[in-house]
């Protein structure tokens, strides 16, 4: 399968409009502005998720959660259908990462 | 956005099919319907709860609120907001407000009574509230006879005003009857001409729709029709997953399984909460043998989401009788519990409207029990909104249905 | 099969991982039972 070698090397976040509800088998994204809902169904992917913003790139964040090199082409699969809806933003460069409440 | 963390979560085996996972029930629902009041101008003839009359003991502005709080500590992400008609409680808007504030997106029904220009104006100015207007007919004729008099009307006014306010999108709910499955372009070509979004439904028979469910629900030719028509036109039409009992048509021929989960959703993605605070499996399920609980007087929403009796059997792995034998039971799952209930027929058997018939051999073998009707809260007088069904089955005396005045044909309103 | 350290629950290693195996995109009109 071909991977984006660029996007690993992307810094990305979690989208301000999206909330991630953690479930028994993973977790669920929705997104209150396009009203997309998404399911995680690992918890590895989960943790990938959260590991984002605080990390400098994609690769970082597979590194730092422990997901074997092996899989990362699947996982970066996932990260593009993730952005594909907008629940996951490319960070721009330089942007302080903020926090924000899903609903204005 | 922050990622809560908030309800400690027992973790469950990974893997299996995303349906799999959801039939074991979840800590929250992911939505769900909340009849905010009984009471409602019209009087439809097969009104799945019954409403008419407010209830005395309906929750009060700061037991809603309450209940908003909850479902934002669950992270109950979007509400289908009804009743009746909710827009008639004085405090509809500043619940509304107070939802869309609190990180509870809402989508409201209603049959359009209240959205005029400036209701209109402030809705299309509002972020997370979604609009869902109800029409259960192409054209005035088809739609007033179970909707009353002037409904098309108040609908169709609704969705301009929405359009010339620049609200983007609204729905327009269909339930599907053997009188409106003929009309199917047409009620998309009306959601193309006010912006909005078509969604049709299955009619069931609950509620006051128990009354009308014979005369009123599709023939087997007609099921096949609405079927097609939805794999030919259905890629921006919604159906609230309603017909999941359809999806065994797709198996034989490869049409496949209509979008959605295809999954009864009552008791574990989704409940409805009553204006009482009663809460059951769903909406078309109003009955004591599908109340979970009452959140006013067991501990809350939560608590009655999370541990109620009649909830953790359905999330349990349920018995379907003769059906499991069945090579459509993959696709269909048994069908509609409430459809099953209502008719009369067991829940381990057949769909009253199964698609390969075994729901009409059901219906017809005799000795059904039809249950008794939950809580009617029907008004105890017809006004002048009292749909023209509802005339007919009380007068005895009459053979067709009335004459219109504009009638030019010499022979109108002979009969023999 | 590894562990999840997170559950302790045994996952698979499978290193045909796709995205379908970890993302599935539900229609928040998608589930019966709602109005």
């Amino acid at each position: 399968m071909m991977m984006s070698t660029d996007m690993l090397n992307e810094p990305w976040d979690l989208s301000p409009a999206v909330a991630l509800r953690p479930e028994p088998f993973g977790a669920m994204a929705y997104h209150f502005g396009n009203r997309k809902l998404t399911f995680l169904k690992r918890m590895k992917l989960v943790e990938v998720v959260r590991a984002l913003a605080g990390q400098p790139d994609i690769r970082s964040a597979l590194e730092a959660t422990g997901v074997p090199e092996a899989q990362w082409p699947g996982y970066v699969a996932a990260l593009q259908g993730l952005a594909a809806t907008d629940m996951i933003r490319q960070r721009v460069t330089g942007q302080a990462r903020t926090v924000q409440k899903g609903v204005a | 956005m922050t990622i809560l963390q908030t309800r400690p979560v027992v973790a469950r085996p990974e893997g299996g099919s995303l349906i799999e996972q959801f039939e074991l029930g979840l800590d929250a629902p992911i939505c769900l319907t909340w009849e905010l009041t009984y009471a409602c101008n019209l009087e439809c003839a097969h009104c799945l709860s019954s409403s008419g009359k407010r209830d005395p003991r309906e929750l009060d502005t700061d037991q809603c609120k309450a209940v908003i709080d909850e479902l934002q500590r669950m992270q109950v992400f979007y509400v289908n907001i009804g009743g009746g008609e909710p827009t008639i409680r004085p405090d509809f808007w500043e619940l509304l407000d107070y939802a869309v504030s609190h990180d509870v997106g809402v989508k409201f029904s209603t049959n359009g009574v209240r959205l005029d220009p400036e209701r209109a104006r402030f809705l299309a100015s509002t972020d997370y509230v979604d609009v869902q207007i109800s029409l259960d007919g192409a054209t005035p004729e088809v739609n007033d006879y179970v909707r009353g008099p002037g409904s098309y009307d108040t609908a169709i006014t609704a969705l301009k005003n929405l359009q010339d306010a620049g609200f983007k999108d609204a729905k327009i709910s269909v339930v599907c009857t053997r009188q409106n499955i003929g009309q199917l372009d047409e009620f998309k070509a009306i959601a193309d001409q006010y912006g909005a979004t078509l969604r049709l439904t299955r009619l069931r028979p609950s509620g006051r729709g128990a009354d009308v469910w014979d005369e009123l629900h599709p023939l087997p030719e007609q099921q096949r029709e609405l079927y097609d028509w939805l794999v030919a036109n259905g890629e921006d039409v919604l159906t609230g997953d309603s017909f999941f009992h359809l999806s065994a048509f797709g198996v034989a021929d490869g049409g496949g399984a209509l979008p959605g989960l295809n999954l009864c959703g009552a008791g574990r993605v989704v409940c409805l909460i009553d204006p009482i605070g009663d809460v059951y499996a769903c909406p078309f399920a109003i009955h004591d043998n599908f109340l979970a609980g009452n959140l006013l007087a067991d501990g809350g929403f939560e608590n009655v989401w999370q541990k109620s009796e009649l909830f953790n059997d359905l999330r349990s792995p349920q018995t379907s009788g003769a059906c499991t034998t069945c090579a459509f039971f993959d696709a269909c799952r048994g069908g509609c519990m409430a459809a099953k209930f209502f008719t009369g027929l067991p829940l381990d058997g057949p769909d009253p409207e199964c698609v390969q018939g075994y729901g009409e051999t059901a219906l017809a073998s005799g000795g059904r029990v039809l249950p008794q009707q939950g809580k009617d809260h029907s008004k105890a007088n017809p006004t002048r909104n009292q749909p023209i069904m509802l005339t007919l089955t009380r007068r005895d005396d009459l053979q067709a249905p009335p004459v219109s005045a504009c009638a030019e044909d010499p022979l109108a309103g002979l009969t023999f | 099969m590894a562990q999840d350290p997170v559950t302790d629950i045994a996952v698979s290693d499978d290193a045909e991982l796709s995205a379908s195996d970890l993302i599935e995109e539900v229609s928040i009109d998608g589930m019966c039972g709602v109005y």
